[in-house]
């Protein structure tokens, strides 16, 4: 019956040839590898999670008196969306752990999509032919912290109600089409009544639309140009060396995903997040101190923070404070990153081929260092957005923590990148470096005498030899002949060749 | 020791239970049984879920339960496949993206030979189509945008603070000086706007007794020891809630800007650019505070079309 089913559909869409190809697919084995694994699974426990709350979540601003489980509320006038975000934490059966495993697993989708981009870097992945797909991965990055500040805002509580009003700030800050775009999404000044439905319809349709198209397309990629590998093991540009889709990795990565989603349930059972009812629902006159966003905003709330008072005044306009940090700031990095395949080529590795095999950290010392220094920019950044929470825990004034931070956000990378550079420049001399320690063995021989031997080499951890290889004869003589002529007769050594 | 021209069988030409892949399980007995007890264990867990869900039991139940649930039978699935199913290393060729002169030249040919043909000497029409197309671009995206929402206009630059306006409480109190103790603070709204994100004001006594000349110019602004700010924040727009009374600064929680309220406003300490705009108030016959005026400069955060002054 099930070759039946089979023969029938086969025959009309020929999925044969191409399945026998896909069980067939080779995956390296390695742990970092995993990381974007993470992103994915946490993106299908959203998606599922998200589906749930959407059956109760009312996404309205009008007005309600609630009355629910929820009695320290009772009789507040308070938004249907704050309402009902009560609602499914107190009133629907299991709803306050769907609406944690939610936000626990937002969380840990933007953090693994970080981790692999930083994986993805330092490992050199980004090289063609993947700069498109690096592209699409950093688009998919600034989707995923978009939607998930609006999935943070739409509940309508004190906190995320300010960061909408901060959003509304920022947005009025762009030059030349600021004001306009402010009151289109917020029809009309700030706080309107239409923010929270319109959030609603980006947050739980259009943004995860445009997410699954480009994951389909960074997956898609993927599959074409089949997975990056790490020397060794027979690894080479044109091959790929693992274990199979089927059935290896399909129990490995099957496995995973559940593993993930345990773990993200376990934090949502235990871990609370974003209790809304201690908040409070929003009003705008109304604030909540020590107020931080979810962690992924967190450096731009830092860059909020440190940044000094400025402002350009313009004849009839003005360029306000938060432009800096709330617009430029953000637009430099993703311009950066977006270009970065581009400008590691042109400017630093002059190397256009394509790569398949990656490169340890510690091969490009250049490219880890600059990784490391900016990357430590924004830790910075990060840690700025808790000045307030630091100055009470510490005792200690705002003044100096925030001036520390200040400080810090430029001396910090200035101070990583020759600590990463060198560091990379000494593991290069220490082949061993990073590898397990094989134990020492004793053992004791027939005539009683003691001796010690190396344990077995662990598996994937061999030093490759160098193969020769047969290296094309290039004939220079033209050149050094060019260079001898236009060399003035003190000139001794090595000539520089010029390239093109 | 395998070196860099080590080759690996592919799988469409080998079995997997071929002799020379081993499982990378030490101890192939002990690693069945924990993968056996590991599905057990989730067994256990999704079961137990089922039936906390039954009892409506509290939300630690419900998530340990599926949590640990899923995440034993995760662990069964990674440990079958990574320590008992045949490893590798299998190797399959991955073909290079790389095209050659000759594919790219004749994908270029059809397209161009093709196209001369359609359009030949009807460039016109190419013109005309162009022409259309682009104006359906740019008026389609009319209603996309200008439906979202209304121009700015003027409504970014004024308040609803009129002259006359009584300072009113949410609850819509009009406030007395009574009303308040040395170091008090409400948060004020002109009658007609309780509530307001926009209007919102902060009244604050400052001193017991005596007008405060905050700047110069702003004499008659501030009697009887009280001041009134506008309470959103010229940084990033949050409510000023905070008043260190003793230091007599307003403090924003959000960014931590610091406004000297003896001073005009004038921001000491954060990002923050510009004082908050005073409301001059005075105390009518009947001892409540109206405004003097609306506000002389918009209030809040800074905008692109705000103007240059200060």
């Amino acid at each position: 019956m099930i070759d039946a089913i089979y023969n029938w559909i086969d025959n009309r869409l020929a999925l044969s040839k191409s399945g026998r190809h896909l069980l067939n697919k080779i995956f390296p084995d390695h742990w970092s590898f995993m990381i974007g694994e993470i992103a994915l699974y946490s993106f299908i426990v959203l998606l599922i999670s998200g589906v749930f709350l959407t059956l109760y979540f009312v996404p309205s601003e009008a007005m309600t008196i609630y009355h629910g489980a929820y009695k320290p509320l009772d009789g507040m006038r308070v938004s249907q969306a704050y309402a009902s975000t009560i609602n499914i934490s107190f009133g629907v059966r299991g709803g306050l752990f769907m609406r944690q495993l939610h936000h626990w697993a937002a969380n840990i989708f933007v953090g693994s999509i970080v981790v692999h981009m930083l994986r993805v870097f330092f490992t050199g992945a980004f090289r063609r032919p993947r700069e498109a797909n690096w592209m699409i991965g950093a688009t998919l990055l600034i989707l995923a912290i978009f939607n998930g500040f609006l999935g943070y805002s739409i509940p309508d509580d004190l906190v995320s109600g300010t960061g909408i009003r901060i959003a509304f700030s920022i947005l009025e800050s762009i030059p030349f089409v600021g004001t306009n775009l402010a009151f289109f999404l917020f029809g009309g000044n700030y706080p309107g009544t239409d923010i929270i439905p319109r959030f609603f319809i980006l947050h739980v349709l259009i943004l995860p639309l445009v997410i699954l198209g480009l994951l389909a397309a960074h997956l898609g990629m993927l599959v074409k140009h089949k997975h990056t590998q790490f020397k060794g093991r027979g690894a080479r540009n044109d091959n790929v060396v693992g274990s199979p889709l089927w059935p290896n990795y399909a129990a490995k990565a099957g496995g995973f995903f559940f593993l993930t989603t345990g773990v993200t349930a376990i934090l949502a059972a235990l871990v609370q997040i974003n209790p809304i009812w201690q908040y409070g629902p929003y009003v705008p006159y109304k604030v909540s101190y020590a107020v931080q966003p979810d962690w992924y905003m967190g450096w731009l709330d830092g860059a909020l923070r440190v940044m000094p008072s400025w402002e350009i005044h313009l004849p009839g306009h003005m360029i306000p404070n938060v432009f800096f940090p709330g617009i430029l700031l953000p637009g430099v990095t993703f311009t950066l990153i977006y270009l970065w395949p581009f400008i590691e080529s042109k400017f630093i590795t002059h190397d256009y081929a394509e790569h398949h095999l990656l490169d340890k950290p510690r091969d490009n010392p250049m490219r880890t260092a600059i990784g490391a220094a900016v990357f430590a920019f924004y830790f910075v950044l990060f840690g700025a957005s808790s000045t307030d929470v630091l100055a009470n825990y510490l005792q200690v004034s705002l003044n100096v923590v925030l001036w520390a931070f200040r400080i810090a956000c430029i001396v910090v990378p200035i101070v990583v990148f020759p600590v990463a550079y060198k560091i990379c420049l000494e593991l290069q001399h220490l082949p061993e470096a990073g590898k397990r320690k094989r134990h020492m063995i004793i053992v004791r021989d027939e005539e009683g005498a003691y001796h010690s031997v190396d344990s077995e080499e662990y598996p994937g951890y061999v030093t490759p030899e160098l193969a020769p290889v047969q290296i094309e004869e290039v004939d220079l003589s033209p050149e050094i002949s060019a260079l001898n002529a236009t060399a003035t007769p003190k000139d001794t050594g090595v000539y520089k060749i010029p390239r093109d | 020791m395998p070196d860099v021209t080590e080759e690996h069988p592919n799988l469409e030409s080998v079995s997997l239970d071929a002799p020379q892949f081993e499982v990378a399980a030490k101890n192939v007995k002990r690693t069945e049984y924990v993968t056996f007890g590991a599905f057990i264990l989730g067994f256990i867990g999704f079961a137990a879920f089922g039936a906390a869900y039954t009892q409506n039991a509290p939300t630690y139940m419900l998530g340990l339960t599926i949590g640990l649930g899923l995440f034993f039978f995760g662990f069964g699935l990674v440990s079958w496949g990574k320590y008992l199913m045949p490893q590798g290393p299998f190797s399959e060729p991955r073909p290079l993206m790389e095209t050659t002169e000759q594919e790219r030249e004749l994908l270029k040919a059809d397209f161009t030979s093709r196209g001369k043909v359609a359009i030949k000497r009807r460039s016109f029409l190419v013109k005309a189509m162009a022409a259309a197309g682009g104006v359906f671009g740019i008026v389609a995206a009319f209603p996309l945008i200008r439906s979202l929402g209304p121009l700015p206009k003027n409504s970014l630059m004024t308040t609803k603070w009129r002259k006359g306006s009584y300072l009113t409480t949410i609850y819509g109190d009009k406030v007395r000086p009574s009303d308040l103790e040395v170091g008090g603070i409400v948060t004020v709204f002109p009658e007609d706007d309780l509530g307001s994100a926009i209007s919102q004001t902060i009244l604050l006594r400052v001193k017991e007794s005596g007008p405060i000349v905050t700047m110069p110019g702003r004499e008659n602004w501030a009697p009887d020891g009280f001041v009134a700010y506008s309470k959103v924040c010229t940084h990033a727009g949050c409510p000023v809630g905070l008043y260190e009374h003793l230091e007599q600064l307003l403090v924003c929680p959000c960014h931590q800007s610091m406004f000297n309220v003896k001073d005009g406003a004038m921001p000491v300490f954060g990002p923050a650019p510009r004082p908050l705009p005073q409301l001059p108030i005075y105390i009518d016959s009947d001892g409540y505070f109206r405004a003097r005026a609306g506000y002389d400069e918009p209030i809040g955060p800074g905008f692109w079309t705000r103007g240059g002054t200060a």
